[in-house]
């Protein structure tokens, strides 16, 4: 077994593939959040079927992975189900709001030089280390 | 643009098991990465490190093109300023994030395995997005009311 942080460059180098793919072939930002957050505000339908197609295999692929390599998915010990609700609550507003996740400012911003995604990425990147810091202090790390 | 179509697929089924690889999709050593002052578990710093090796000279190689090789135009976000929205959007994301341990990729990825927390964290996520799209319906027109000039509308923005 490869040691887990080459396992992570290893996946990262992957996930950097994706989204060069999708830029090469249609111009676009593989950003999940803008992905999925078009889909639900209504893009016309000729901006609808990529979308669908690349929201469709990440789910097709998730469900060949709990078939098959289960121990990839793991669920998060440390939180309450009322805790996840509030998070996705905040996260899918959040990205929202600031035009992009993970993916969409940090892969692909920081890979484009985006003074925008560079100040998002630093912005959501601090407020969870903060975040997670809070819950280990003041609850012990379980909310 | 059917080949488009399959082009997308093929891009999203890679990124899903990029981030099962990475380790992203376990909540738990996301938040042991965010933990610093715990049990620092750094891995994940490797994952950003190597999707940007990869796409970053992509990205500027590609671009010198004059369109991608699928269809006739970019859709690049053009905006380089920082505004108190991204800023605010960005914290609110964090924290959520820091909260749950699952960003929108990983949870997506992670939906089928069907887990109460995925799902809930999903359901609540996709709410959270609904409630996004209200709340900016609700300020555009109220703008629109108080102001006779009709505000920008912030939808012309492409997401990063």
């Amino acid at each position: 077994m490869l040691p887990s942080w080459l396992l992570s460059l290893i996946g990262g180098g992957l996930i950097g593939g994706a989204a060069a793919l999708l830029l090469a072939t249609q111009g676009r930002i593989a950003g999940i959040s803008g992905i999925a957050g078009g889909l639900l505000a209504g893009a016309p339908s000729s901006d609808r079927g990529w979308r669908v197609a690349f929201l469709g295999a990440m789910l097709g692929v998730g469900a060949l992975l709990a078939l098959l390599w289960p121990s990839s998915i793991g669920v998060p010990e440390a939180r309450s189900l009322p805790t996840l609700v509030v998070a996705g609550l905040l996260v899918g507003f959040g990205t929202r709001m600031g035009n992009g996740c993970t993916s969409g400012h940090g892969v692909c911003g920081l890979s484009r030089f985006s003074p925008r995604s560079a100040a998002a990425t630093g912005t959501f990147m601090g407020a969870a280390f903060v975040t997670v810091a809070l819950v280990h202090f003041l609850f012990g790390g379980t909310l | 643009m059917k080949g488009s179509i399959v082009t997308a697929a093929l891009s999203g089924g890679l990124f899903a098991l990029g981030l099962a690889v990475a380790g992203m999709t376990q909540p738990d050593k996301v938040i042991g990465f965010l933990d610093v002052f715990g049990a620092w578990d750094p891995d994940l710093a490797f994952v950003m490190a190597g999707a940007i090796a990869v796409n970053a000279p992509t990205y500027f190689l590609i671009r010198r093109r004059s369109a991608p090789f699928l269809l006739p135009k970019w859709s690049l976000p053009s905006r380089r300023d920082v505004d108190k929205r991204l800023v605010a959007g960005g914290a609110l994301f964090g924290v959520g994030w820091g909260l749950g341990g699952y960003c929108p990729g990983p949870a997506l990825t992670s939906l089928p395995s069907a887990s109460g927390a995925v799902i809930t964290f999903t359901l609540a996520m996709l709410a959270g997005m609904a409630l996004f799209q209200v709340w900016e319906r609700r300020g555009a027109a109220q703008r629109s009311a108080s102001a006779h000039q009709p505000s920008p509308l912030s939808s012309t923005v492409v997401d990063a």
